[in-house]
């Protein structure tokens, strides 16, 4: 798992290594078990509409699949340029 | 076709240079480059000062993300070339962010690649600015004018 600018902040995590239960198998599944490692976890997963994903540096969706070993990303839509 | 996401500042008139050299089939170059500007938001007489930025980026997946909006544009027009070049990091007012250059045998081509690759950038590649202004440091919030702008390109839009 990776989380950028406020989403680093909430979480209080740039990086970490997740075991997720094995039903777990896309985004918006990933997202809930999330939810559940801290209240800043919580936080930073409140308001979906202000997240962005991606799954091995792809841009995805929370219907987007996800299984073991992928990389997933999460942060607030781009303000680069 | 190039893309480097770099700390340190770029010299546009070198770039130019070196973008150009050679290239006797190729009628024009388009070369655009942004700046840091003093004051958040579109209006200097509203917008919070800016002492300074910074740009956190993605590594990896930036590189991934440029490097497809430059195959895209590539696919839409008769390019000659290509050229990203973004920083990340602290930039104070004034210092350089971010270069695109497109070259092709004639200028429209060039024109329009050349802001086809900023307007896509800024709502693709995984770049975002943190302000440091007198009240305190502030995410940038995305804009829909950029969207907007974006948008304009998706095929079948007119």
């Amino acid at each position: 798992m990776l989380y950028f600018a406020w989403l680093k902040a909430k979480t209080g995590v740039g990086e970490e290594d997740v075991a997720p239960p094995a039903e777990v198998a896309t985004v918006g599944q990933l997202v809930a078990f999330l939810k559940t490692r801290s209240p800043g976890h919580a936080a930073a997963f409140e308001v979906m509409s202000t997240v962005r994903v991606a799954v091995n540096q792809d841009y995805g969706n929370l219907d987007t699949p996800v299984k073991a070993g992928d990389e997933v990303a999460f942060f607030p839509p781009v303000t680069g340029g | 076709m190039a893309v480097r996401v770099q700390r340190e500042d770029f010299d546009p008139g070198a770039e130019l240079e070196r973008f150009s050299s050679g290239k006797t089939s190729v009628g024009g170059i388009c070369l655009f480059v942004g700046l840091v500007r003093d004051y958040a938001g579109h209006d200097p007489a509203s917008g919070a000062a800016v002492n300074a930025m910074t740009l956190e980026h993605y590594p990896g997946m930036t590189e991934r993300q440029l490097e497809a909006i430059e195959a895209e544009a590539r696919q839409r027009w008769p390019l000659d070339d290509t050229l990203v070049i973004h920083r990340f990091g602290r930039l104070e007012p004034g210092e350089r962010i971010v270069l695109v250059a497109a070259s092709s045998a004639h200028r429209d081509a060039a024109f329009e690649a050349c802001r086809f690759l900023m307007d896509w950038l800024k709502t693709k590649a995984p770049f975002w600015k943190v302000e440091h202004t007198p009240e305190g440091d502030a995410w940038v919030e995305a804009k829909q004018s950029d969207d907007a702008a974006a948008s304009r390109w998706d095929k079948g839009t007119p």
